[in-house]
């Protein structure tokens, strides 16, 4: 008897048992969408599909060619367990170890940044530095180190009255000197020293 | 005429797996053998 598409599935599964490697064929052809469809259901990535059917079929292969299958008439239900099985695996060992991959819907680069500076941005972070390096340059003597041990070296208003032997409310009245002053020179410049 | 206020369903392409993968498929299906013994069950893949 010839074999077509629409010879039943335990015919074609018989006829593969037993040597005749186009009827393997045609169960794929027969079955390929439903199984495929019920696939990417759970998955919604065409790539994962691909390797899970394939998987299933290799599975499906194996069974038939070790002569274990024993569910006669029941093919379609008997490898779309396996899939699902193997979809299964799929998310438990994904869970483990989660992988987000490109679909058609949804592209991991939205979500993704690349927070390193580029060229431009740390060329112009150099020139805020040198700015601003020159601006606490212009500071009174004493603003200016209790500024650069409290921004720079970042000391405590207690460490800093230690060090320069001065009482902790003189270092704060300082230090927001100092800060009133940056403001100024940056005003009185004009400088931009922001991104 | 009664006017249809639902839309229509769109059909969905058939989804199919890739060429290759059918054919990687029938030519393991070629080269696979398995042989069962008293000891257990062996497979060979014949190139």
């Amino acid at each position: 008897m010839a074999l077509n598409i629409t010879t039943s599935d335990a015919v074609l599964v018989s006829n593969y048992i037993n040597g005749k490697e186009y009827a393997l064929s045609l169960l794929i052809e027969k079955h390929q969408s439903k199984i495929y469809g019920f696939i990417y259901s759970k998955v919604s990535d065409k790539d994962v599909t691909d390797d899970i059917f394939q998987d299933t079929f290799m599975k499906v292969i194996r069974t038939l060619k070790s002569n274990s299958y024993n569910e006669e008439g029941k093919f379609l239900p008997w490898v779309m367990r396996i899939a699902h099985n193997l979809t299964v695996d799929y998310f438990r060992n994904n869970k483990k170890m989660p992988v987000q991959r490109d679909t058609e819907e949804f592209s991991v680069f939205s979500i993704l940044q690349d927070n390193t500076p580029n060229v431009e941005n740390q060329i112009i972070d150099l020139q805020i530095e040198n700015d601003l390096k020159k601006v606490i340059e212009e500071l009174p003597d004493d603003q200016k180190e209790v500024l650069i041990m409290r921004i720079y070296q970042d000391l405590s208003f207690k460490e800093i009255s230690e060090i320069t032997g001065v009482s902790i409310n003189t270092a704060l009245g300082r230090m927001r000197y100092a800060l009133m002053n940056i403001r100024k020179i940056i005003e009185k410049k004009k400088l931009i020293l922001t991104q | 005429m009664a006017q249809i206020y639902s839309k229509k369903t769109e059909k969905l392409p058939e989804m199919k797996p890739r060429r290759e993968i059918i054919s990687f498929l029938l030519n393991y299906s070629k080269s696979l053998k398995v042989i069962q013994t008293k000891s257990g069950k062996f497979e060979f893949i014949a190139n």
